[in-house]
């Protein structure tokens, strides 16, 4: 008997789903949905090289969406809600058309969507960077040469949409509400070094302080940013607002549908969220036995890691096999200027921060975290062979003492 | 096979020296070196997955 999969969701996360149900032995339908009409791309250049230069949107079509593998791809189609007993989805398309769907099983991955200011709305010139359109009408305001831009949030995104600007030679403020930046994925030493980065590259950084309100002018019938008002009673001019204050999850459409919601969709230590459904990517809180967390992960490596193990866990739930606990090494990436930041693991800020390897004064270094005795976290700048060598200390679950004297002598 | 890779495209992320080190190799000078252009089938499987994993999607599988 063939079964039908829907997938909700055709970035990183739902198409590799999709991919692995396909080549790993699903034989019915595999429905994806998408409410962008341009997906499926990949979002790390949207901030980087895709910002910085020309290139279309087509040469950032994901890796996994390359393939022919027979699915049946509806983009600008949204999910409206889901009805768990009936196996049914509502949709809507783009053009207002609504339909029923029904589903054997079903991948959620409707990811999360870039946070925005207060009462932001339409402003011309205040951007958020999540989508290709997002990405092109950035682009379009950097090319038209503004005089500076204001970047609000100093995470990871904000600093690669800083760097990128700072390349194309323009003006640029970094504001960042906390002390130190990124303090909670690095903790307080290595967040200071990251911030050193952007002033060493002439970037204007404004550490502990927030968005009081954005000024902006009425002209041609349009509202336009012209700058920025912040809570430490200081005015910054700008043309350009770029906000980089983290992502909501889109479980909206959840609510009320019996499935667990808590900033996130709560699933097993499988990703199964109930009977025939799995949530990846974005999305997806479970929890991690190996570092005895609740874990939803952004990373674009979990996105597809975790698309690849909920559609196994699907295939196993069919064939009556025994699902595999999802609980890798997380890691990720950032490039700003000429810096590779790479982190595998999770520390946390009160983990001990040891560095091991090379100088933090030059930016190239090694840094390892250490929790309870256990290495928790590995961090690189700009020596990608040690993290991605030392994450399988992590995986090993090595202890930190053992771990730093390997890694010294690396 | 024969692992291709498009130095163009390729950041050194290293990703794929984590997956295949029978194959990748990223040094000191923080450039990948190929190990082993032509790896044998048994390798197959980390290949594809060092291939779906590149963050900068520059390494590709020619079969010949």
């Amino acid at each position: 008997m063939t079964s039908t999969a829907v997938v909700v969701g055709a970035s990183l996360a739902g198409t590799n789903a999709a991919r692995t149900l396909r080549l790993e032995g699903h034989e019915g339908e595999i429905i994806v949905l998408d409410p962008d009409l341009r997906a499926q791309y990949d979002r790390p250049p949207l901030s980087k090289e895709f910002l910085a230069g020309n290139l279309d949107p087509e040469r950032i079509m994901l890796q996994a969406a390359k393939e022919d593998l027979g699915l049946d791809v509806r983009l600008g189609t949204r999910a409206t809600a889901l009805d768990l007993i009936e196996r049914r989805l509502s949709t809507q398309h783009l053009d207002g058309t609504l339909e029923f769907l029904h589903y054997d099983c079903l991948v959620i991955a409707t990811g999360a969507s870039a946070r925005r200011l207060p009462d932001t709305a339409g402003v011309a010139g205040v951007h958020v960077v999540r989508t290709v359109d997002d990405s092109l009408s950035l682009r379009a305001d950097l090319e038209a040469g503004p005089r500076r831009v204001v970047v609000i949030g100093a995470g990871f995104i904000g600093g690669e949409v800083a760097a990128t600007c700072r390349g194309r030679g323009l003006e640029v403020t970094l504001v960042e509400a906390m002390p130190v930046p990124l303090e909670r994925a690095l903790g307080a030493a290595m967040g200071e070094v990251c911030a050193r980065v952007h002033i060493d590259h002439g970037v204007d950084v404004r550490l502990g302080t927030g968005v009081e309100r954005l000024e902006t002018t009425h002209a041609d019938g349009h509202e336009r940013v012209v700058g920025v008002h912040l809570t430490d009673g200081t005015f910054v001019e700008a043309d350009v607002v770029v906000v980089g204050i983290g992502v909501t999850v889109n479980t909206g459409w959840l609510e009320g549908s019996g499935l667990t919601l808590d900033d996130g969709i709560v699933c097993d230590d499988t990703l199964l969220a109930a009977p025939g459904v799995v949530a990846a990517g974005d999305i997806a809180r479970y929890h991690s036995r190996r570092f005895d967390r609740s874990f939803r992960i952004e990373h674009w490596e979990h996105a597809i890691a975790g698309g690849e193990a909920a559609a196994r866990r699907l295939l196993a739930e069919q064939r009556g096999e025994a699902p595999t606990v999802f609980d890798p090494v997380p890691w990720f990436w950032s490039d700003q200027y000429d810096r590779k930041i790479q982190l595998s693991g999770r520390p946390e800020a009160t983990d001990i921060a040891r560095v091991v390897h090379g100088s933090v004064d030059e930016f190239r270094f090694v840094t390892m975290y250490g929790r309870e005795g256990r290495l928790v976290g590995v961090l690189g700048m700009n020596r990608p062979r040690h993290v991605i060598q030392l994450r399988g200390l992590i995986e090993e679950g090595a202890s930190f003492d053992d771990a730093c004297a390997r890694a010294e002598s690396m | 096979m024969r692992v291709v890779v498009d130095f163009d495209l390729c950041e050194s992320n290293a990703v794929c020296m984590g997956i295949a080190p029978e194959i990748f190799e990223v040094r000191d000078d923080d450039f990948l070196y190929i190990l082993d252009e032509n790896p044998s089938e048994s390798l197959r499987a980390k290949l594809e997955e060092s291939v779906q994993r590149c963050p900068k999607q520059a390494i590709s599988i020619a079969e010949d």
